[in-house]
């Protein structure tokens, strides 16, 4: 639905240009949920702009159901955005415009006669849940509720995209999860395509199908989310995936922890465990094969659309050797693993 | 004070009342043109346009740099076109019209420059030609501020015009001056200062009444 053509994206003039996208190639599925993510500056933005042409790539090509958007003159370019919704970080709602008014705007701006409007708003009232506020005005609405009117507003022209710009940053964490729910919702109940860009793995782990991540204005992996999460391929992934996870290691094991394992014998292993073993009695069955003692530290445990991660710290008790072989042997079931230090 | 001093101030009172009311109208108007036209060419926006906003800036602050004392003498030719003659109240009008147009202008330039870009970004994402993000969202989220620009530039007015009997346009400023200063008769200065005083009050609480219900912030 949509498609990124080696786009590319320069600002300032010829020889001092910084480049904010280099030859990205990005597809969106029709009735796919895709994610961008990338640290700030990392160019997600420009990509999403670009598809709307809110900024024009310097050289690429988008295509939004097949038509070319960098081609167009201006009031095909117009047309095209009736075909494309967007919402943003601060909602960018209209202040004197009460929420129905608000999401009556852009079916005014395509001309449509007041009952027309009132049977695509009320729809939308209610699918987003503001039914009951529909006269009130956007200063008196919370957060949470201001991005529902800028979702119902972003569908009313019925558009075949929408793209999501940093759509629940501002948002606290219980209202972006009812913000994903929703956009879920319209992605299953009205097939539609959904771009978005975020800083967030929580975004993505909860709503996409896809994800593609971004660094430097290269997309450096794009892939499903269930094996991102599992197996990044890249070390900017690995990078990403390592802070979702993150637990800290407790600060009294930090004490004791060595960098060095000649004068503490016992290594601090932190593994990452997929899918595929997740569920097995690992941790027991190295303890009887190899005489060990182990103690797990710490463990947590994410479901990432049906894919389960699990991620463990533990210290290996045991005859150095012993050792090796359970280290050997982990590593032989394509489990991460990382020595974290020694302790005695 | 005599029955015929009272008439006096009475008939000066109507005069800056006609003067303010007529070129604070027309001034509004035509400034808040020329400040969404400063605004819209500035480079970067949606109708961006560097020369046309280099000369209109320009236009208009040498429009704000002339006294007005000097303006009102400096473009009689100009008034007696318009008006037919270079005195009375109908001369007055010309000269605190065109004082107020670049004034109006940089005060609605400021108003507009309140909105968030964000706002724009979102209606040209959504199609808006740029009439419409003139008409559907620049003016009616800057009411307020274009409402107080207004109010403001009245205020002005109602002193600028107190210059007016300088072309024999009378007001309550000429009353003041000729009667008050120069026949000193404090009682009339004070009288028409205490009338100047309630009018400004008035059209203050007016303007901040206004604005606040068109406030939805």
């Amino acid at each position: 639905m949509i498609q990124l053509e080696q786009l590319s994206k320069f600002y300032g003039s010829d020889h001092d240009a910084i480049c904010a996208l280099n030859n990205v190639d990005l597809t969106v599925p029709k009735g796919s949920i895709t994610g961008v993510i990338g640290v700030s500056g990392a160019g997600k933005s420009t990509l999403i702009r670009c598809v709307n042409m809110l900024e024009r790539p310097s050289s690429g090509r988008v295509l939004v159901d097949g038509q070319d958007l960098t081609q167009l003159d201006a009031p095909a370019l117009r047309k095209a955005r009736h075909d494309i919704g967007m919402i943003f970080q601060h909602f960018n709602l209209l202040d004197s415009r009460t929420v129905y008014q608000n999401i009556a705007f852009p079916l005014e701006l395509m001309g449509f006669d007041k009952n027309a409007m009132k049977e695509r708003i009320t729809p939308l009232l209610e699918l987003t849940g503001l039914s009951d506020k529909k006269d009130r005005y956007p200063s008196a609405l919370s957060g949470g509720q201001k991005q529902r009117v800028a979702i119902a507003r972003a569908l009313a022209s019925r558009p075949k995209v929408l793209l999501c710009d940093e759509a629940t940053s501002a948002l606290d964490p219980q209202t972006t999860a009812s913000i994903l729910e929703l956009l879920r919702e319209i992605n299953q109940e009205l097939g539609l395509t959904i771009l978005l860009i975020t800083h967030e793995m929580e975004v993505v782990k909860s709503i996409c199908d896809s994800v593609a991540l971004i660094s430097g204005g290269e997309l450096v992996e794009t892939s499903k989310v269930g094996p991102f999460f599992t197996a990044p391929s890249t070390k900017l992934g690995r990078e990403f995936l390592e802070e979702f996870l993150r637990i800290d290691p407790p600060k009294s094991l930090l004490d004791r922890l060595s960098s060095d394992g000649r004068d503490k014998p016992y290594p601090v292993i932190r593994i990452i465990f997929n899918d595929d073993n997740v569920a097995s009695p690992l941790i027991s069955q190295l303890a009887r094969s190899f005489e060990l003692d182990i103690s797990i530290l710490q463990a947590k445990i994410e479901d990432i659309q049906g894919y389960t991660l699990g991620l463990m710290i533990a210290e290996f008790r045991g005859d150095s050797a012993h050792v090796e072989k359970a280290l050997a042997k982990l590593s032989d079931m394509q489990l991460s693993t990382e020595v974290l230090g020694y302790v005695d | 004070m005599s029955t015929d001093m009272m008439a006096l101030i009475g008939h000066a009172t109507l005069q800056t009342i006609y003067m303010v009311l007529i070129s604070g109208v027309i001034s509004g108007v035509l400034g808040l043109a020329l400040g969404l036209a400063l605004y819209v060419t500035r480079p970067g926006q949606i109708l961006a346009c560097r020369p046309a906003f280099l000369v209109t800036s320009a236009v208009v602050n040498v429009g704000r740099s002339i006294p007005f004392i000097i303006l009102m003498v400096a473009i009689v030719p100009f008034t007696r076109l318009v008006v037919g003659t270079s005195i009375g109240t109908n001369a007055a009008m010309v000269p605190l019209t065109i004082a107020a147009i670049p004034f109006v202008a940089r005060l609605i330039e400021g108003a507009l420059n309140e909105i968030s870009p964000g706002l724009i970004e979102a209606a040209q994402a959504m199609g808006a030609t740029p009439k419409q993000i003139v008409t559907k969202v620049l003016i009616p989220e800057a009411r307020g501020g274009i409402i107080t620009s207004i109010t403001i530039t009245i205020v002005t007015l109602i002193s600028y015009s107190a210059m007016a009997g300088a072309v024999g346009g009378g007001g309550l400023g000429d009353v003041g001056i000729r009667y008050g200063y120069n026949r000193f008769e404090p009682l009339i200065m004070l009288v028409t200062v205490a009338i100047l005083v309630i009018m400004v009050q008035g059209v203050q609480m007016l303007g901040d009444s206004m604005v606040k219900r068109a406030n939805h912030k």
